[in-house]
């Protein structure tokens, strides 16, 4: 029996739970997130909240920085260059190995993802400036890292305010080791999320990397120099507990040559193929779908977001991305969902009695808040609340596809607020980040982390549900929770 | 068909069935790769004494660096408080990046605010943000104390604290009376210890304005320093106990960081009151258990208080002795006969123990206190420190500990490596090998490159569950140092022996 196996189903004037929680706030602190809650009303084409906007001083946002949205998200995970942390050594520190972007290589020596390269600034730095250093340190890592694909110089907030010319290092630097060398001014002060920082690393892949994919294509030097007319690039997946991978081979059990991994599992050389594929299939909308529309633009490759949470929302994407090709791919797509029918309806055969209408709390970054909703709804869940650490209008518009009426919706959502939301709507399992988990732990209500996937994963595609199916159920019917209130201390009726 | 029902499998072994591997293989053809031969050379070369001097030349380049920055131990510092909330002025992103990183260590909550500047703020300053911060944070989150830092961006645009402080009350966003005690924490100064130092110093200052008495209160201060081992308050105020000794911990976040599970999330649990704190200027004397995080706490307690400091690093049996002895004096007190068999107890362990880490070489690495603890207790048990690894040292510290190396027949094959990395340590280890890692989850990537065995102690550990609810300092701590060191050359000597008919004569039952 769980701790939360007995409670009534709560009839809630959601609304007025919201008003309720906001009253904590002064006066200015209130108008200003009053606006980024709501409740979802069935039928809206939004969700009717504010979103990316700058977060309130002091109310503990979960929210991230540039560096991060750059650094740890865009370019990171591309396993063949080395990423710099440029400026004091803390950035780097705290992001070292945090993501679990999977990739096959021997680290430190043709692959280079779980390290961490920094200039480690001293006030020095600070106060002549870095450009030397930073050249210096080129050169260094070019020597002791020979095999190096290249290199991206993540920003660290003093570079941009202490007025170091990165770019014109950068392109001396490439030349002098013969590689690329991007310069990525993602500084933390830059916008007011990650969000940003994708956007300033999507840029950068625009202005530093697909010319040199121009250049190579004009001298026939592109790798894939005979594309076929099954090529696609998966954009925005981060491969973290090996996503990329359980999306990747159910792609090509379908028919289509996956050209290109960005930036999961990802390589340089696989950037600058991005050029050469038919269509480019976004899984994270919100953090690259800028380079989607570039290359849209620039190269006429359609872009099309799928989400692979699910046997229902993986279906339903393999038969939209399917739609772009022929029959053959079409073919192809009913073969795969025909093949893994079997394996999604054990998996739910065994879990949904076990999961079936318990209520779901959820608070991730700019994607997860929509696209797993379609994974706990196979397991007969439903989701109560949603929100984004980073959306943008955009993503709520697009989560409406997703959610129920009488959802409650928080952007940004603050530490009070998430935990007063949680108390008030009871859920029984909240989905969030590291820093929400052992809150709501402690509070005795399951918990899984959405980032991370909580050291497990993949969860994408049919055999990642069926590690989702499994990781919820043994977050909510684990019998530790039952555990938690003293026999002695037990004042409610429990029968 | 990759997965069974009865049997899920997640990463650890669905990526090695035959699909996904054909998988790998087969992206290959887009990676444009270098070949394998080519890799595996390089590969070879990395572990060669050329690549070592050619690591060693290094002068801009830091790779796998063991130290973080100033505010991450500053926040540390600040949750031993009561009702204390950390508020880090500067860009909102750091915050989050100290959470998660106590966070996945202590596998507890961590509650701290910032005033999330963006480029506005960087152009204006940020003392809007800090009038917002303050008024949002207290009305929220009732904090009895906000413990202010800062991060590098608010260090480079030259915000004042104080003044932006002063300016937030008049203001009203806080109280008149209520304590905001401040510390400027620049990331590009020295590491996450001198944070904790900068911090736990302005907190005193803070607290203790005025405060002070004609006659001390009789106590004995304890500043534990930037010390990650929840058990290592709780042994110390047993231990205080025995003696009956009064005391004020400066500051006690075992509580804090290793909260009880009752069903309720309690947001501050930091241990030490305001009250004691502000009247630890009237203690008798100050003992401080790490001498490289608490310099300017301890200068300023002599200077500004009068009062006596002393550093004392219980770790191992000389440490630990030396604590008890002095805690005898000060109480005038023998030593209670409880202390004594624990001495015995541990003792009898580390002799049951030595024959397995006598004569063993020792590659470590960690914060300065950290390993100069570390060092002595391993001379203790005979084995032989042989890299020792401190990025943040200093010229103090590597004094002091080749004093102690130079005090052992043991010690005599030490270097100590200031300011290196553990890129710069993976050369050692290749070039010369040793039979043990000691430091903290990163270590496991030497371990992988390198095949030695790794002992995880110190910050941050993330791969292995529930070590820094154990104490380390004390004749206690000397056991679980000692079952962590000793069980996991066991463990490696099992390892090393497994396979059936090749090397299992070794496979012994009984060691």
């Amino acid at each position: 029996m769980t701790y939360t196996e007995d409670k009534p189903a709560p009839e809630l004037d959601k609304k007025a739970i919201i008003q309720e929680v906001l009253e904590a706030y002064p006066d200015k602190a209130r108008k200003k997130r009053e606006k980024h809650l709501n409740v979802y009303e069935e039928g809206k084409s939004d969700c009717g909240v504010k979103s990316n906007i700058k977060s309130v001083p002091g109310v503990m946002t979960t929210r991230g920085c540039a560096y991060a949205g750059a650094k740890g998200v865009v370019w990171g995970p591309v396993k063949d260059m080395i990423h710099l942390s440029h400026g004091p050594v803390g950035c780097g520190y705290y992001s070292w190995s945090g993501r679990r972007n999977y990739y096959i290589g021997t680290t430190g020596i043709d692959t280079f993802g779980t390290m961490q390269f920094t200039s480690d600034f001293q006030e020095r730095d600070i106060v002549f400036g870095g450009d030397k250093k930073l050249a210096k340190l080129l050169t260094e890592m070019n020597e002791l890292f020979p095999l190096v694909k290249g290199v991206t110089i993540e920003s660290e907030c003093p570079i941009g305010l202490i007025g170091d010319d990165i770019e014109a290092v950068a392109k001396k630097s490439a030349k002098e080791i013969g590689k690329p060398v991007i310069p990525v001014r993602c500084e933390g002060f830059r916008g007011v999320s990650q969000s940003l920082g994708h956007h300033i690393a999507n840029d950068t892949v625009r202005d530093w990397a697909l010319p040199v994919a121009d250049k190579l294509r004009k001298e026939g030097k592109l790798t894939n120099n005979e594309p076929t007319p099954y090529d696609v690039a998966v954009i925005g997946d981060y491969n973290i507990g090996g996503d990329a991978w359980s999306s990747r081979i159910l792609l090509e059990e379908m028919g289509l040559r996956v050209v290109t991994q960005f930036s999961g599992d990802g390589t340089w050389n696989e950037v600058l193929n991005t050029t050469t594929v038919k269509l480019n299939l976004i899984h994270c909308y919100r953090s690259m779908n800028y380079i989607c529309r570039h290359m849209e633009e620039a190269y006429g490759i359609p872009w099309l977001e799928f989400n692979f949470f699910g046997p229902t929302h993986i279906a339903e994407s393999l038969r939209k991305i399917a739609d772009r090709f022929d029959d053959k791919i079409r073919e192809g797509a009913e073969r795969v969902i025909a093949k893994y029918q079997a394996q999604s309806d054990a998996v739910i055969a065994k879990y949904r009695p076990r999961l079936e209408g318990k209520t779901v709390m959820l608070m991730v970054g700019g994607l997860r808040p929509r696209h797993v909703i379609p994974a706990f709804r196979d397991l007969g869940m439903t989701v109560v609340g949603t929100g984004y650490e980073f959306g943008h209008g955009d993503d709520y518009k697009r989560t409406t596809e997703y959610v129920d009426d009488g959802t409650v919706i928080y952007d940004d959502v603050s530490g009070f607020e998430f935990e007063e939301f949680a108390r008030k709507l009871k859920p029984d399992l909240i989905a969030a980040g590291i820093k929400e988990k052992y809150v709501f732990q402690k509070m005795a209500l399951p918990f899984r982390q959405m980032h991370s996937w909580d050291y497990s994963g993949p969860y994408h595609g049919y055999d990642g549900f069926a590690i989702f199916a499994r990781d919820m159920d043994l977050a909510l019917n684990s019998p530790t929770w039952g555990l938690i209130k003293a026999p002695w201390k037990q004042t409610e009726a429990t029968v | 068909m990759a997965q069974n029902v009865d049997q899920i499998k997640d990463h650890v072994e669905l990526f090695h069935q035959p699909e996904y591997q054909e998988l790998f293989q087969a992206k290959k053809e887009f990676e444009d790769a270098h070949p394998a031969d080519e890799v595996a050379r390089i590969a070879e070369w990395t572990k060669s004494w050329d690549y070592r001097e050619k690591n060693f030349a290094r002068e801009a380049l830091t790779v796998n660096p063991a130290k973080a920055c100033q505010p991450l131990g500053a926040i540390f510092a600040a949750a031993g408080f009561e009702g204390t909330l950390p508020f880090v002025h500067g860009s909102q992103g750091c915050v989050a990046y100290f959470r998660t990183h106590l966070t996945r260590h202590f596998k507890e909550p961590f509650s701290a605010v910032s005033s999330s500047m963006t480029e506005d703020a960087a152009v204006f300053g940020g003392l809007q943000n800090m009038i917002d911060g303050l008024a949002n944070a207290y009305a929220l989150y009732k904090p009895k104390m906000i413990a202010m830092c800062t991060t590098c961006m608010a260090e480079v645009i030259g915000d004042d604290l104080q003044a932006f402080i002063k300016t937030s009350r008049d203001k009203g966003s806080i109280p008149e009376d209520f304590p905001v005690p401040y510390a400027h924490t620049p990331s590009f100064v020295g590491s996450h210890i001198t944070g904790y130092d900068n911090m736990l110093k302005g907190i005193l200052l803070n607290l203790t304005e005025g405060k002070k008495q004609a006659t001390t209160n009789g106590k004995l201060n304890f500043i534990p320093g930037f010390d990650t081992y929840t058990g290592n308050p709780r042994e110390l105020k047993r231990i205080l106990s025995l003696f009956g000794i009064d005391h004020t911990i400066l500051a006690d976040n075992s509580t804090a960081l290793d909260s009880p599970n009752e069903g309720e999330f309690v947001m501050y649990q930091g241990n030490t009151t305001l009250e004691e704190a502000a009247d630890s200027i009237n203690a008798e004397a100050t003992f401080a258990f790490q001498a490289h995080s608490t310099v300017k706490t301890r200068e300023y307690i002599e200077q500004e208080w009068g009062q006596k400091t002393a550093v004392y690093r219980p770790v191992g049996i000389r440490g630990t002795d030396e604590l008890i002895q002095a805690l005898s004096e000060f109480s005038g007190k023998p030593i209670p006969r409880e202390l004594e068999i624990e001495r015995g107890r541990a003792l009898d362990a580390m002799t049951d123990s030595q024959a397995w880490i006598h004569g063993k070489r020792v590659a470590l690495y960690g914060d300065p206190d950290l390993v100069y603890g570390l060092v002595s207790f391993l001379l203790e048990l005979g084995a032989e420190p042989t890299h020792i690894v401190v990025t943040n040292s200093n010229e103090v510290f590597e004094a002091e500990l080749q004093a102690l190396l130079d005090s052992s027949q043991y010690g005599k094959g030490a270097t100590i490596w200031g300011g290196k990395d553990l890129w710069h340590l993976r050369s050692l280890m290749f070039t010369e090998p040793v039979d043990l890692l000691i430091g903290n989850s990163y270590g496991k990537y030497l371990w992988r490159d390198t095949h030695t065995p790794l002992v995880r102690i110190g910050y941050p550990i993330f791969d292995r569950h529930h070590l820094h609810r154990y104490n380390t300092w004390g004749y206690t701590g000397v056991l679980n140092l000692l079952n962590w060191i000793i069980n996991t050359i066991l463990d490696e000597l099992d390892r090393s022996t497994i396979i059936p008919a090749k090397t299992d004569i070794s496979y012994d039952l009984i060691r």
